[in-house]
């Protein structure tokens, strides 16, 4: 067959291809693989949201919503993020629903890029971020964030990114891949920077209700920065609702106006179905939510203390579902770390240099398993430090 | 109290924890923990430490039946003096004083039919303070104390994701 590669776009071909495919392949053919690989919760939706839905099907809600998304569930949005992070949006003209974060993260780079704009990317970050900016025609470019700063964005790291086509930064904590958070004292840190320099800023915030020891703090509250920040979150990660595909843009009405745009033509609505399993988690999900979060808190803790058990150095993530232990220890890259680890101990986990540079030398290890599971793969990776480690 | 009560939530779904394990989970020293539930176990709080099975995959021939039983009160005891007395009889596993249209119910395991009714006819029936008795066989269990008794699904999730 004669290759049709030339018709692909070349904005497409410079998107470079996901860095755990090639892992993916690797993993999904092996049988009896014990994964810490995995991106979601281990908890199936809460029987009352599913039920939510289907009470929804049977009363025959299966229609289009408007393009912004039920007007109860932005109201309930509204209230939900008055509640946790003390800022008022308003329904009508300020919240959009949209197909999960991943496409209000493609929503608002379409809507805010000129072509050549610079989007900051404090790495190591999500996978979606920098590839979001290059289909947008922008630029992507990565701030180191260090394991002796916890991951925390540093504003000389930031400043040293800053030129005259900086536009976006992005912040996305409780931070997959390493559990990093922010404090708050950490946000004030870089509001003179973010100003002074009129950036956006995209907070992507969809672990945080997964803090543990503290409550999340957003940007979006800190001063005069409302307006110039766009609030991403969805229902994936607190309420186990990733194959639902829920989730919802919050900021200045101008910028949420111009992410509507794109979104009717592109995605017309988000399914009702979900939407309405989304409403009925805000208004009565707030117990289970808390229980997945005390289990995931306490996996956490057995991870950390296996860990430093094997002798395995991670400092300790505050937020999220993962832990990111350096492997430096053993003289290999990360994905030579992961690759072995599979083929001798059939332990799962991703190459911290999947999720940019300055991830080399980590791994992620997600402990949305059993606890069954985690002290197994610990052990094994034990079993798999004294064979090769180093120093 | 407040770490007694977070003990208790995790032991309640897995009685087989280890102390130290829970300490992980709750950021505590060992120590504390064996001495919490100690506490509890002196106090009563936690009264023993029960299995969850599934009878059916044994082949057990048992038969249980909930017993709704109408009971009059005593004077100075009300409804304890005959609820005490129900639970010492060892079929009984499990007795409770109900709101609705009967006082106690009462749950009684034994080896086939005819043992239960036998137990209804001659030990329950008789007792002074009964007035009635309405017998409900088990035909079939799905969920004991949080634990569905249909195998678990695999986990379907994606191996490696993002």
């Amino acid at each position: 067959m004669s290759s049709m590669e030339k018709y692909v776009s070349n904005v497409v071909k410079s998107v470079p291809p996901s860095g755990i495919r090639k892992f993916f392949d690797l993993a999904s053919q092996m049988q009896g693989v014990i994964s810490l690989g995995v991106g979601e919760p281990d908890f199936v939706t809460p029987w009352h949201i599913r039920e939510a839905c289907f009470h929804a099907l049977e009363k025959g809600y299966t229609m289009y919503t408007s393009n912004h998304g039920l007007i109860e569930l932005r109201e309930e949005i509204a209230l939900y993020q008055k509640r946790k992070i003390g800022v008022c949006y308003s329904p009508e003209d300020e919240i959009l629903i949209t197909i999960g974060v991943s496409e209000a993260v493609d929503l608002v780079m379409r809507a805010l890029i000129e072509p050549g704009d610079e989007v900051l990317v404090p790495e190591p970050s999500f996978v979606c971020y920098a590839p979001g900016a290059m289909l947008a025609y922008g630029k992507a470019v990565p701030v180191q964030t260090f394991n002796h700063d916890q991951y925390r964005l540093k504003p000389e790291e930031l400043e040293k990114c800053i030129t005259p086509r900086s536009k976006i930064l992005i912040l996305a904590y409780p931070s997959n891949p390493t559990g990093a958070i922010m404090h708050e004292e950490d946000l004030t840190a870089l509001l003179d920077i973010i100003i002074k320099n009129d950036l956006i800023v995209i907070t992507d915030e969809i672990y945080s209700e997964l803090t543990y020891n503290g409550s999340h703090v957003s940007i979006a509250s800190l001063p005069g920065m409302r307006d110039r920040t766009v609030l991403l979150n969805g229902f994936s990660k607190a309420f186990a609702m990733t194959g639902w595909r829920v989730g919802y843009a919050c900021g200045h009405s101008d910028i949420i106006d111009a992410m509507k745009k794109i979104h009717q033509y592109s995605i017309m609505c988000a399914s009702i179905m979900g939407q309405k399993a989304a409403l009925e988690a805000l208004r009565n999900g707030e117990h289970e939510m808390k229980k997945m979060v005390d289990s995931y808190n306490y996996r956490r803790r057995i991870m950390l203390a296996g860990f430093d058990d094997i002798g395995m150095s991670c400092f300790e993530p505050k937020g999220a579902f993962y832990c990111f232990p350096s492997i430096r220890c053993t003289g290999m890259s990360s994905e030579e770390f992961c690759e072995k680890l599979l083929e001798e101990e059939k332990v799962a986990v991703v190459p911290g240099n999947a999720f940019g540079s300055c991830g080399e030398g980590f791994v992620r290890c997600c402990y949305a398993a059993s606890v069954s599971n985690i002290e197994e793969a610990v052990s094994r990776m034990g079993s798999f430090l004294n064979r090769h480690r180093k120093a | 109290m407040e770490l007694k009560r977070q003990i208790l939530n995790l032991i309640a779904h897995e009685a087989q924890l280890s102390p130290k394990l829970i300490a992980t989970m709750l950021g505590q020293d060992e120590k504390v923990i064996v001495r919490a539930i100690r506490e509890m176990e002196d106090d009563k709080v936690i009264l023993g430490y029960n299995t969850v099975i599934n009878w059916d995959k044994m082949e057990s021939d048992g038969v249980t039946a909930t017993i709704e039983v109408k009971v009059t009160p005593q004077r100075e005891v009300g409804f304890n003096g005959v609820a005490e007395r129900i639970c010492k009889f060892p079929e009984v596993r499990s007795v409770h004083l109900m709101s609705g249209s009967y006082d106690l119910s009462v749950v009684v395991d034994g080896y086939n039919l005819k043992e239960i009714a036998s137990f209804v006819s001659h030990k329950l029936s008789t007792l002074d303070e009964v007035q009635s008795t309405v017998t409900h066989f088990v035909l079939k269990t799905y969920k004991v104390d949080n634990f569905v008794f249909e195998d678990p699904r695999e986990d379907e999730r994606l191996v490696i994701s993002p």
